[in-house]
C-alpha cells in the first residue's frame, strides 16, 4: 500500500475499491471504510458479486471480470473531458499524460459501458465522485491482480491516482489489500526470483557482489523461476528437486490437475509445514514447521508495517522453528553464516543488507510497536505514506492501456465465466482454518454462487448440488442462488479441498508479473 | 501453581496486521485477548483473529519428521531427514548445476525465516529459482 490503514478513517474523502471483497477478506480494513463514511467520505464498489461492502456503498455496482483496463480508460475519459484532473500535479510529477489522453479519449462512457456492463451514466457518476473526493484512496485484492492483463490494471489504478493528483497524500494512494499476513515481507525479503531483500535486482552486478561479500557467494546475475515456470520445469526434469516451505500449492494453484502431475514428476519433493497438507502428503521429506504462536520473528502487513511475533508455547512435539531448520540444513550442507542463535540475530543481518529495513531493529519494534517502512536508519521514524514530494523513479510515469480480452470466454459449451474468491471465515486453503471448529462450522463445505434468474434458465432450482467443469477439470459442489452475481457469471471459494475451485482454473499468466487468471475462466453448470 | 500469561503478537491470517494477545495457560493456548491500543486494530478483531489459537494444538499438526520409504510416508528423526535432504540437494546441484533446485518461501513464515531460506538459495546452492505462492 502507498499509505496507511489508519488515514482511511481520519483523511481518506472518497474510496474507490475494485476486486476486493473487503469485509471478508480484510475486516477491520472494511470497519475504517465505513467509520470514514460516517463523517461523509463516499464509498464506490465494483465487483462482479455485491459483497457486502458492497451493500454499504453509496454507489454500486457489478461488472463482467476482466473489463478492469477498460474500465479505468472510461474514468479516465469523463475526467479528462469535464477537466476533473489535477493539472498542477500532472505538470509538476509526471510524463507521458498526452499519450494517456490520446488513448482514453476513444474510451467513452457508452463503449465501456459495452465492454464492462456499467451504465455509462454510472461510470460518469463514479468519476466525478473520485476526482471531487480528494484525498481518495483506490483499495484493490485479488480481483485487479489475477489476471492475465494484472500488470495493466495495477498501472490503470496508479494512472487514475496520478491523474487526480491522489499520490503522495495523506488519505490517497493505491492500495493493495494482501491476502496473506506476510505477503509484504516474503516479496521484501526476496522471495522473489528476481531480487534479493530490499527489492535489489539480482540482475545487477554490484548487487551481486554486495551479497557475495556478506555471505561469501551469492546467487547468478540471471533471473530465476516463478512458481508457475518451476512446476512446468518439473516436468522436463530441469527441476529435479523442490522445497517447499509453507506454502500448499495443491490447493492454492491454478489448474490442480496439472500441479498433482508436475508434483509427482518432481524427483525430490521437500516439504516443511504444520499439517500434512495436500502438498505434504506427494512430499519424498516432511518437516515438521512452527505456527507463528511457537516462534519469534516479525511480520510485515499490508501498509508495510513490520511488527514482531512473539513465541508463546514452545514447538508443538519434535517440531522446530522454521528459521532454526533452515539454519541446520545450511549446516548440513556445509555452509556458513548460519549460526543465528535467536530471530533477531537474523533481523540484524537484514538491517545491515536491506536498505529499506535499515532501522527496524528489535529493540526499536519493542519500544514502537511497530515501523513502516522504508526506514533506512535508527533515527528515522518510518514512513507511513510513499512518494510525497517525489516518486521514487522521480517522475511519476502515465500508460496508456488498451483493454484486452481474457485469455479465455465463455461459449457455447461452457456459458459461464467462474470467478473465484475468499470468504470471512476461512483462510487461503483452509489448512488452518478448517481445522477450527468455531470457523469450519460457519461454512463448513464447498460451493458456488450464481445468479437467479441464471439459475432458473438451467433448471436449478430445487437443486442442492451442482457440476461445475471447465477445459480443465470439473467438481461437485452445493449450490447458492442470489441476485447478489451478475447475471453469467459464478463464484466459487477457493478454500475447500474437496472441491477446490483451482481445479477449474486457467494457468494462463499475465506476461510480466507471471500471476495466472485466476478470477476468469469459462464453465458450465450442470444438476445430476 | 498456575502459569499464566498473555502473550503480544500478530494476527497469522490476512494482511490488515491486527495485534493480539494470546493467553497462555501452563504451556498451552486457551483463548485470545484484542489489543486495545494497537494502531491498526484499536481493541478489535475478527472472528478469524479471535480463533487463532484454535488450529495451533490440533491433533493433526506433524511432530515429527517424515521420510518416503516404500512409497509411505515414514517417522523419522531429524538427523535422518536433514542429511537426506543435504546430500540429495548436493547431488542435484553437482550433477544438473545450481537451477535444477528450486525453492518456495512462504507469505505465511515471518520475515526472519523468508530471508534465511531465500538466503539458502542463493547463496548455499547459488540460484534465483526462489518464489512464494503469494502472487497467486
Ligand atoms: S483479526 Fe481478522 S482482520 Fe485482523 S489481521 Fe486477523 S484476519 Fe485480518
Amino acid at each position: 500500500m502507498t499509505n496507511s490503514i489508519p488515514e482511511f478513517e481520519t483523511d481518506t474523502n472518497c474510496f474507490l475499491i475494485i476486486g476486493s471483497n473487503t469485509s471478508e477478506g480484510h475486516p477491520l480494513i472494511a470497519t475504517r471504510v465505513l467509520k470514514a463514511q460516517k463523517r461523509g467520505a463516499k464509498v464506490i464498489v465494483l465487483d462482479p458479486r455485491k459483497n457486502q461492502i458492497g451493500h454499504w456503498a453509496d454507489i454500486f455496482h457489478t461488472f463482467r471480470p476482466g473489463s478492469d483496463v477498460a474500465i479505468f480508460n472510461g474514468l479516465m475519459n469523463v475526467i479528462i473531458s469535464e477537466s476533473l484532473q489535477d493539472e498542477a500535479f500532472i505538470a509538476e510529477r509526471t510524463e507521458d499524460f498526452e499519450a494517456l489522453k490520446t488513448l482514453v479519449a476513444e474510451y467513452t462512457p457508452e463503449k465501456v459501458a459495452e465492454i464492462s456492463g456499467i451504465p455509462a451514466d454510472v461510470i460518469r457518476e463514479i468519476a466525478r465522485t473520485y476526482a471531487k473526493g480528494k484525498p481518495a484512496a483506490i483499495l484493490y485484492a485479488m480481483g485487479i491482480t489475477q489476471h492475465t492483463t494484472g500488470v495493466d490494471n495495477v498501472k490503470s489504478t496508479s494512472n487514475l491516482a496520478m491523474l487526480c493528483g491522489n499520490m503522495g497524500i495523506l488519505g490517497g494512494g493505491v492500495n493493495p489489500l494482501r491476502g496473506q499476513n506476510n505477503v509484504q515481507g516474503a516479496c521484501d525479503m526476496g522471495g522473489l526470483p528476481n531480487v534479493y531483500p530490499g527489492y535489489q535486482a539480482v540482475t545487477i552486478p554490484e548487487v551481486q557482489k554486495k551479497f557475495q561479500d556478506a555471505w561469501g557467494s551469492a546467487g547468478p546475475l540471471t533471473v530465476g523461476m516463478t512458481v508457475t515456470e518451476m512446476l512446468h520445469a518439473t516436468q522436463e526434469g530441469k527441476v529435479r528437486a523442490l522445497y517447499v516451505m509453507g506454502e500448499n500449492p495443491m490447493v492454492s494453484d491454478p489448474d490442480l490437475n496439472h500441479v498433482r502431475h508436475c508434483l509427482e514428476q518432481t524427483e525430490f519433493l521437500v516439504v516443511q509445514d504444520i499439517f500434512l497438507t495436500e502438498t505434504a502428503e506427494m512430499a519424498h521429506v516432511v518437516l515438521p514447521g512452527t505456527s507463528f504462536a511457537e516462534k519469534d520473528g516479525t511480520f510485515s502487513n499490508t501498509e508495510r508495517r513490520v511488527q514482531r511475533v512473539r513465541q508463546a508455547i514452545k514447538p508443538v512435539g519434535d517440531a522446530k522453528e522454521d528459521w532454526i531448520i533452515i539454519c541446520e540444513l545450511a549446516r548440513k550442507m556445509g555452509a556458513s553464516g548460519f549460526d543465528f542463535q535467536s530471530a533477531q540475530a537474523v533481523m540484524e543481518e537484514i538491517n545491515k543488507l536491506t536498505p529499506s529495513y535499515g532501522g527496524i531493529t528489535y529493540e526499536r519494534l519493542e519500544e514502537l510497536g511497530s515501523l513502516q517502512w522504508p526506514c533506512p536508519t535508527v533515527d528515522h521514524p518510518g514512513t507511513p505514506y510513499l512518494h510525497k514530494g517525489k516518486f521514487s523513479r522521480g517522475l511519476g510515469k502515465f500508460f496508456a492501456l488498451e483493454f484486452k480480452e481474457p485469455n479465455e470466454l465463455p461459449n457455447d459449451e461452457y456459458p459461464f465465466t467462474l470467478t473465484t474468491g475468499r470468504l470471512m471465515f476461512h483462510f487461503h486453503t483452509g489448512s488452518m482454518t478448517r481445522r477450527s471448529k468455531k470457523l469450519d462450522s460457519e461454512v463448513p463445505e464447498a460451493y458456488v454462487e450464481i445468479n437467479v434468474k441464471d439459475a432458473g434458465k438451467i433448471g436449478l432450482n430445487g437443486h442442492k448440488r451442482v457440476r461445475v467443469t471447465s477445459r480443465r477439470g470439473e467438481i461437485e459442489l452445493g449450490v447458492r442462488i442470489t441476485d447478489d452475481i451478475k447475471r453469467g457469471v459464478v463464484f466459487i471459494p477457493f478454500h475447500f479441498a474437496e472441491a477446490a475451485a483451482n481445479k477449474l482454473t486457467n494457468s494462463a499468466i499475465d506476461p510480466v508479473a507471471k500471476i495466472p487468471e485466476y478470477k476468469v475462466c469459462a464453465v458450465k453448470v450442470e444438476v445430476f | 501453581m498456575i502459569d499464566y500469561k498473555n502473550v503480544l503478537t500478530t494476527c497469522p491470517y490476512c494482511g490488515t496486521g491486527c495485534a493480539l494477545h494470546l493467553q497462555v495457560l501452563d504451556e498451552k493456548l486457551v483463548g485470545v485477548l484484542p489489543a486495545k491500543n494497537h494502531v491498526v486494530s484499536e481493541g478489535g478483531l475478527c472472528i478469524k483473529g479471535w480463533n487463532v489459537h484454535a488450529f495451533v494444538n490440533h491433533p493433526d499438526r506433524l511432530t515429527t519428521p517424515l521420510i518416503r520409504k516404500n512409497g509411505k510416508l515414514e517417522e523419522a528423526t531429524w538427523d535422518e531427514a536433514l542429511t537426506l535432504i543435504a546430500d540429495k540437494f548436493g547431488e542435484v546441484k553437482t550433477a544438473s548445476g545450481p537451477d535444477s533446485v528450486a525453492i518456495l518461501t512462504s507469505a505465511k513464515c515471518t520475515n526472519e525465516e523468508n530471508y534465511l531460506l531465500q538466503k539458502f538459495a542463493r547463496a548455499v546452492i547459488g540460484t534465483n529459482n526462489v518464489d512464494h505462492c503469494a502472487r497467486l
